[in-house]
């Protein structure tokens, strides 16, 4: 399984209900309902990967995740995850709130913007910066804003959502192992995953 | 829904099966109606293929649309006076199907008013006065369900797999998870709603009226010799416009001209100028041969009737589907109009409000409401997928996994 995945696999309790925003193909879910007893919901927009999270025996409802997220009572979930997803989300704080609403921990990962190479490319070429993990060109990309590890613990002072662990990862998404960050995070991030919850 | 299945060159089959009857209730313990009336006897139509596991845990039962019947897949024997023509969801059920005979134990029951072997209102009344007509008491989805179940306690099922069905069977399923929820383990609805909107009851409305319009009609007292065809027909085309999308008929017929080059400029009943009227007239006219006028009045009216909220939930949704236990998979068409995907998503929200376990998509494909019965290889592949595993999880909960 993928490292970042991993790593969000490891906050999760045994037998914890999860529900999974923007869940793909459901490799998380999967993991967790195996190796960890976990009860999972999935949301996800596209068809295809609504279909192969169906194919794979997992609950997937396919819609948006913004609105999907509204009809669930409050804590009815003990954690969910907004994995990779976090840069397309139109109202952050809205739908953080949300995910700390309908449950008692909330995890978010997203691809660092301050990691060295994008601030190099930056300023030695003077164009957007293009990576692995954000590979779109300005006029194509779907990811609408991008973020550091530093904004978005600003952002979480600032709308009161408790950050209760933080890992930074040196590691391409699309592999399986890989290197939990201690010093210079900023700058040798590549992904970063919070745990938020409410004490 | 309609019907495309005229013959099919496919191995698997099920073969050749029978229609089986199941009669209950008598003048002591009659059959309770939702309405308050009763009847003192009821048949059902049903059919089987496959067979039931010693442990009981294979069993799905199809639940069919409005004027669908028993017959599911399979044909019946042209030697004991079949059609040769499979059963209306062949394409789904079957050795190897995603509804795969097998591995599961398959029923289909034809539904309670309906006049395709089930007691209804083309039936004998037991008092000896000739057929029912609209002595038949109304029926409603629950009073259909109900049946149902007394034939599942017949075939000696202690629980269901699945409940499986689209459109007004979809309600059917609905109904069963609420009704009898430790008996329903996996659902099903396709194509379905929670209740009728003013826009379906209108066009139950306008076809009803075409029958009742017909002068052969005689509130219901009419012979086999002169029938109410030509209102039942109508009311036919009606359902079969509602049935369709506008693209699929734009596909289908455009503005074509039947078997001639320019208009006739007259109004021939049996010379259409366009295409799609042609086609409505044969699907008319074929319906008119195999249903009763009444029958549909009723079946439509129960349709109009079900309201899954009121009837399980004192007017919530969600207070009705956390009666449910079942887990379920909600599928819709991106062309339905009749039950657009809003009426599914209605539904999911509900369930999750309720924490059911849910899965819903709406698939992509423009035949309209009709889709659930057409070839759609994302439907065969959800439906099988998710039997598979919802047999696994009630195996593994059973404590024999497999």
């Amino acid at each position: 399984m993928r490292f970042d995945l991993q790593q969000i696999a490891s906050w999760i309790p045994h037998g914890a209900s999860v529900l999974d925003l923007g869940c793909g193909s459901g490799e998380l879910l999967a993991h967790l309902q195996r190796h960890k007893g976990v009860r999972g919901q999935g949301i996800e927009h596209s068809e295809d990967k609504v279909a192969r999270c169906i194919g794979r025996g997992l609950s997937v409802i396919q819609g948006d995740i913004n609105a999907e997220i509204l009809d669930y009572p409050d804590g009815r979930f003990d954690v969910v995850v907004l994995s990779q997803t976090l840069q397309q989300v139109y109202k952050p704080a809205v739908l953080l709130k949300e995910m700390l609403r309908v449950g008692r921990r909330g995890v978010v990962s997203f691809p660092n913007f301050s990691h060295w190479r994008i601030r190099v490319q930056l300023l030695l070429t003077g164009q957007a910066p293009r990576t692995s993990e954000l590979p779109y060109a300005w006029w194509n990309t779907p990811n609408i804003r991008v973020i550091t590890l530093k904004d978005f613990r600003t952002f979480c002072k600032a709308h009161d959502l408790p950050i209760l662990e933080e890992a930074a990862l040196d590691t391409d998404y699309r592999r399986q192992d890989g290197h939990v960050l201690r010093a210079w995070k900023s700058w040798r991030a590549r992904y970063g995953i919070f745990l938020l919850g409410n004490g | 829904m309609s019907e495309y299945i005229d013959a099919i060159a496919d191995a698997n089959t099920v073969g050749i099966v029978e229609k089986q009857f199941f009669t209950f209730a008598d003048a002591h313990t009659p059959f309770l109606l939702e309405s308050g009336q009763q009847l003192p006897s009821v048949t059902l139509a049903y059919e089987t293929y496959g067979r039931l596991t010693p442990e009981g845990d294979n069993a799905v039962l199809i639940c069919h649309a409005l004027t669908g019947d028993a017959h599911v897949a399979g044909y019946h024997d042209p030697a004991k006076g079949g059609s040769g023509k499979p059963g209306w969801w062949e394409l789904m059920v079957g050795p190897g199907k995603p509804i795969d005979t097998d591995r599961y134990f398959v029923i289909c029951s034809n539904v309670l008013g309906s006049c395709m072997g089930s007691t209804g209102p083309a039936s004998h009344n037991p008092d000896g006065s000739g057929l029912y007509g609209l002595d038949f008491p109304v029926v409603t989805i629950g009073d259909m369900v109900k049946a149902q179940r007394e034939l599942i306690a017949h075939l000696k099922i202690p629980r269901l797999l699945a409940v499986v069905g689209g459109s007004m069977g979809g309600m059917q399923v609905l109904d069963w998870s609420c009704r009898y929820p430790e008996l329903v383990y996996a659902a099903i609805p396709l194509a379905t709603t929670a209740r009728h909107s003013a826009l379906n009851i209108a066009f139950h409305e306008v076809a009803r009226q075409a029958i009742m319009a017909d002068p052969n009609w005689n509130r219901g007292r009419y012979t086999p010799a002169s029938k109410p065809a030509t209102g039942l027909a109508v009311a036919r085309m009606i359902g079969h416009i509602t049935y369709l999308s506008d693209e699929a008929m734009r596909r289908k017929f455009g503005r074509r001209l039947q078997d001639r080059d320019a208009f006739s400029f007259d109004f021939d009943l049996d010379l259409p100028d366009f295409q799609v009227e042609s086609y409505l007239r044969y699907q008319g006219r074929k319906f008119v041969e195999r249903f009763d006028a009444n029958s549909f009045l009723y079946i439509t009216k129960a349709a109009d009737y079900f309201d899954l909220a009121a009837q399980h939930g004192q007017g919530s949704l969600a207070g009705a589907m956390s009666r449910a236990r079942a887990r379920f998979l909600v599928i819709s068409f991106s062309s339905d109009w009749l039950y657009p995907t809003y009426r599914s998503r209605e539904l999911v929200q509900a369930m999750k409000k309720a924490g059911r376990d849910v899965s819903f998509m709406e698939i992509d494909a423009d035949f309209g409401h009709d889709a659930f019965l057409l070839q759609n290889e994302r439907l065969s592949a959800l439906i099988a997928n998710f039997l598979d595993h919802s047999q696994a999880k009630l195996r593994m909960e059973a404590g024999h996994a497999v």
